[in-house]
């Protein structure tokens, strides 16, 4: 054992002495209660660590013990379905040793000893493994089935395998290694949480389809792939939480991590309540059975919230590994980035921009690169996924701060939460003017085929939906803009001054907002939107736009339009419980209404 | 000075000398045995008693930070070590009185005496054992209730601005807050911090007259006291909050006024400590410090009570993306927002709606706690407000008479749910039911179709039969 002592104290930062060949990254032991903490950084005859637990109480010369091994994450069956805090340790079980609040220095495996698992070996003895080769599978939950990986780091043949019940550390296989040597293999492995786990020579692959969110400004408007990475930036009260547990309770996913970095403690309770009773669409399955959380709340120790967001970033690799679509939310990037700025004050290091060392955007750009689409190691060959959406906290709101610009330059969708629709109660609050997504074009046709292959009907209706979406979706995109400007127009001159094409602009700016942007993350139907459902819903409202320019073109006034009661029925139809069929419905009953001003108004026009 | 800390004399292993004093930090020499946040005593040649914590040890110095007047301390002074961190004894004699911000009576009555001590630091609420708060608080007040809906054990901030009345608006919902049908014991925890005199005489006459001086603990730390112990007087009145809360079964509501004080405490530390200063010389660390204090409201697992906290906070120059206001905002639950506009035009209680929020609003309201059109309403009255309030600006530019009818309308609505709706008498207790009614009501002025977000079932049960609108 290499033991150490303290020779200063500064809040989370412990400086030692006594250890020469501790290394950056190694985990130590703090005190005689021996606070776990991390070596970040060594100078010539000392070092500096970072706890991961208040110091009250820490003294010179108390003891720091070295463990040589660097920050892990436990991989392996367990993680679903649980929480966990900053350091992996589940919170259910320092619930049962410590009470409702967290007392220091309590250690508790990342996975339960005690539970067995029923291990199906899919390889038999004396073949030659890989790394990521899988040797077998274990139902984690009911929903999912966790293949069990041959670590990354190791090959050989596989000497022995073994079928039927097992704790995590009991041998499920026995390894003949290159050198002969011979090694046991179990269901679960460690990683070191800040190095990402590896993939297939080659193997990142461009992102493809689209994870369908059920969300319709994301969806329809700025998608964002699977695979890729998102940024979603938003003063308070612009609603960050909601739009993320929207994300992880719909997203098309099969594993969805979730880490609450530096956040409110009744969010994490509101997803621990919440999701064991909502369903997943797809499975019927609670949707806690698909679900990790991390938890490191804004009053839990601040020196854990980077190891909160790498710990998160690893399980997800890690089912990934399995082949699996994986999705991770991490609410909010800003309070890790916080830490490290204390951290880095704490350590006397010259800040650049806003405090922030000069390492940051670095930091963020290993993270970002950690999601992707890819080749997973090993056999039979598979393909997963990480997604990662990135929630930031800009002070002020001002997105011109230094995490936000630099979380910009290393993700693909921008998704800008507004205060102004926050206030009018118009969520999700994003922003259609700011908000971009790169992989649009190259992801949207596949949003249609995942429509049609879940509702045929929507071909039937719509035989050239494939052809005509992306233009209708440009449309919807060119009228929002427009629109913007003649509502800068009309600010000064007042709306009743203005031609009716231009009226018809604003009247058709206002069905998109409310009848296809805007939607109740509460309501039971409208909460999730089916893709054929939210491609009807623009459809109709493009349609009407259209046929109203027409008729307008002829002199029919745009207030005969307005008052039809198919507008009022364009802003709600999203909530009936018929959904797809009442979107169809709507956009016949639109045409006779049209058709009868037409009638009216002697124009001679046909609405296919 | 009778102090209710654990070590109440200078007897045992005394030190002795001040290397240094930096306004209130002193630099001590290295002593054996010093912990990290370890509470001393000073005595100074002029017989007065400091506590101090202690925020750096090394091998080469020791620095604490010391708590009351500076003024007085020289080299020469006493320093006595006391093992442990700054700890209080927690009791429900607590209830009835007054204390300094240091947690000395100031009412004429002994110290509490109680032999169980809690760090005033507390310790985190482990996520697993919240329970997720959803039992109504009827404040009586219209734009709370109907819009803005408290919840037990939420943290839900007031942010104001010198010259309005929040501290009538935290004593009305002081009065009459009660949770529908139950009858429970609860309690009030008042803590000032940098409070003027005549404030806190207002608060402790308010308690007083509504009777609730019994279930009161008071804690004040007044304009004129030591800035410094500011950073303390939260935690205590918390840690005394957490004990009738989660020990005591009690259902606490915490008044914390005003925060803007406790943080330039906070940034007058962290300038003396040269520090590198964030946004507006705050330190960096002030979102996490403001954590542990808001992250201490909540209902656990296993026990009882609850503990509710409407933090008071001015913002500077009114202006709401100032750092205290702003990392306030993402710590707690939501924000009543205070307008000098509406307090201009006589409206009381001056809310603002529009950017003012209540993040557990949903889980509280409803069908079995308040009632099935309450969110429903609630969504209707934001989403027309907002239109008017939009149309009020647009008339300031084009005049009244250049709005569309539709426009007009929306700004005849808008006026009329600011006084009809909002504004309420200081003595008025109006009950959910009258609160939505009148919301309907005022709402009534509005054709059915302008209503997208309700649906066609709620108006039917409620729009087509509410009562035209009082005049006003």
């Amino acid at each position: 054992m290499r033991v150490g002592e303290i020779v200063r104290v500064s809040g989370t930062v412990v400086f030692g002495a006594g250890i020469p060949d501790i290394e950056v990254g190694e985990v130590v032991e703090v005190g005689e209660e021996k606070l776990v903490g991390e070596i970040i950084r060594v100078f010539e005859d000392s070092f500096a660590a970072q706890v991961y637990e208040p110091t009250s109480g820490l003294k010179i010369g108390d003891p720091i013990f070295g463990t040589g091994k660097k920050l892990v994450a436990e991989l392996g069956p367990g993680l679903l379905s649980n929480i966990f805090d900053g350091i992996g340790r589940p919170l259910e079980e320092l619930l049962r040793l410590s009470g409702p609040f967290i007392s220091r220095g309590i250690k508790a495996y990342t996975l339960p000893r005690d539970k067995k698992w029923e291990f199906r070996p899919v390889l038999k003895a004396g073949v030659e493994v890989g790394p990521g080769d899988i040797l077998g599978t274990v139902q984690e939950t009911p929903y999912l089935e966790h293949k069990i990986l041959v670590p990354p780091t190791k090959s050989g043949v596989l000497k022995e395998i073994y079928e039927g019940e097992f704790k995590v550390d009991e041998p499920i296989a026995l390894l003949e290694t290159p050198d002969g040597r011979e090694e046991k293999l179990y269901m679960y492995h460690d990683w070191p949480v800040k190095v990402a786990r590896p993939v297939a020579r080659d193997g990142r692959l461009p992102p493809s389809t689209p994870l369908v969110t059920g969300q319709r400004v994301i969806d329809v408007l700025f998608p964002v792939a699977k695979g890729g990475a998102a940024c979603i930036p938003g003063g308070f009260g612009t609603g960050k939480t909601v739009t993320l547990h929207q994300l992880a309770k719909w997203s098309d996913t099969d594993v969805v991590v979730y880490v609450g970095c530096g956040e409110r403690g009744n969010e994490m309770s509101e997803v621990l309540t919440e999701f064991p009773e909502l369903k997943d669409p797809r499975s019927g399955r609670p949707l806690m059975e698909r679900t990790v959380l991390i938890a490191n709340t804004s009053n839990m120790p601040v020196s854990a919230r980077e190891a909160s967001v790498y710990i998160g970033i690893t399980i997800a690799e890690y089912y990934r590994d399995m082949g699996y679509d994986v999705s991770l939310m991490a609410d909010s990037t800003s309070r890790w980035a916080e830490a490290i700025r204390e951290i880095s004050g704490r350590l006397g290091e010259m800040p650049v921009e806003r405090g922030f060392p000069a390492y940051l955007p670095d930091k963020i750009a290993e993270f970002y690169e950690r999601a992707g689409r890819v080749k997973v190691l090993g056999r039979p060959e598979r393909i997963g996924s990480v997604t990662v959406v990135g929630a930031v906290s800009p002070p002020g709101g001002d997105f011109n701060e230094p995490v936000t610009t630099h979380t910009l330059r290393f993700t693909g969708v921008f998704w800008a939460l507004d205060a102004d629709l926050a206030y009018s109660r118009h969520f999700p609050s994003i922003n259609w003017l700011k908000s971009y997504s790169l992989y649009a074009d190259s992801i949207i046709g596949d949003y249609v085929r995942i429509a049609m292959e879940r509702n045929p009907r929507l071909k039937e209706v719509w035989p050239n939906v494939e052809a005509e979406y992306p233009a209708y979706r440009v449309e919807a995109m060119n009228i929002l803009t427009n629109a913007s400007e003649v509502e800068s127009i009309a600010k000064i001159i007042g709306e009743k001054a203005l031609p009716d094409d231009q009226r018809l602009l604003l009247l058709t700016n206002e069905l998109i907002k409310e009848g296809l942007l805007r939607q109740n993350a509460f309501d039971p139907v409208d909460s999730y939107s089916e893709p054929d459902k939210s491609i009807m819903i623009l459809k109709a409202i493009i349609d009407f736009h259209r046929m109203a320019e027409r008729l307008i073109r002829d002199n029919v006034p745009l207030d005969r339009i307005a008052e039809l009661p198919v507008v009022s029925r364009l802003k709600r139809v999203k909530l009936d419980e018929r959904r797809f069929d009442a979107v169809v419905e709507l956009i016949g009953q639109m045409k006779e209404e049209l058709s009868k001003v037409a009638g009216e108004y002697r124009v001679t026009v046909t609405f296919e | 000075m009778g102090l209710p800390i654990k070590m109440t004399d200078l007897s045992g292993k005394v030190y002795r000398g001040i290397r240094e004093i930096k306004g209130s930090l002193v630099v001590l020499d290295p002593i054996p045995g010093v912990k990290f946040d370890e509470i001393i005593r000073i005595r100074a040649p002029d017989g007065v008693d400091r506590l101090g914590r202690v925020i750096e040890v090394s091998r080469e110095f020791v620095v604490a930070q010391v708590f009351g007047e500076e003024a007085g301390l020289q080299h020469d002074a006493i320093i006595k070590f006391t093992g442990s961190t700054f700890e209080i004894p927690v009791s429900d004699e607590a209830l009835g009185r007054v204390f300094n911000g240091r947690f000395e009576p100031i009412d004429g009555l002994p110290p509490v005496s109680s032999r169980d001590y809690r760090d005033i630091n507390g310790s985190p609420i482990n996520p697993s054992a919240r329970i997720y708060p959803n039992d109504f608080i009827q404040t009586g007040i219209s734009a709370i209730d109907g819009l803005l809906s408290l919840v037990r054990g939420q943290k839900l901030p007031i942010f104001s601005e010198s010259g309005l009345p929040h501290n009538r608006v935290a004593a009305q919902i002081a009065r009459q807050a009660t949770i529908l049908g139950k009858e429970e014991q609860f309690a009030i925890v008042f803590a000032a911090m940098g409070l003027k005199h005549d404030e806190a005489a207002f608060f402790i006459n308010q308690f007083r007259e509504s009777g609730a001086i019994d279930r009161s603990v008071v804690i004040l730390n007044l304009a004129d006291d030591p800035a410094i112990e500011r950073l303390l007087t939260p935690r205590i009145a918390l840690t005394i909050a957490e004990y009738l809360a989660f020990d005591l079964d009690y259902h606490v509501l915490a008044i914390l006024t005003d925060m803007t004080n406790y943080c330039e405490a906070l940034r007058e530390i962290s300038a003396a400590r040269e520090e590198v200063p964030g946004r507006g010389g705050y330190p960096g660390y002030m979102y996490s410090d403001l954590a542990t204090i808001y992250e201490r409201a909540g209902i656990v697992k296993g026990r009882k009570g609850s503990l509710t906290q409407m933090p008071i906070l001015t913002m500077p120059g009114g202006d709401k993306r100032h750092p205290i206001p702003d990392l306030t905002g993402y710590i707690t639950e939501g924000q009543i927002i205070l307008s000098k506009e509406l307090h201009s035009r006589g409206i009381y209680p001056p809310i603002n709606v529009l950017p003012s929020l209540s993040r557990l609003m949903r889980s509280g309201i409803g069908p079995g706690k308040t009632r099935d059109d309450h969110k429903e309403l609630s969504d209707q009255l934001y989403d027309a407000y907002s239109r008017g309030v939009k149309a009020r600006d647009l008339a300031r530019i084009v005049g009244e008479t250049g709005l569309s009818d539709r426009e007009r309308l929306f700004l005849k609505f808008a006026d009329l749910f600011e006084k009809r709706f909002v504004n309420q008498g200081e003595y008025e207790n109006r009950s959910i039911e009258e609160t939505l009614d009148i919301g309907w009501e005022v709402l009534s002025i509005l054709p059915p179709e302008e209503l997208t977000r309700v649906r066609e079932s709620t108006l039917e049960k409620y729009y087509y039969k509410a009562k035209p609108p009082v005049e006003v």
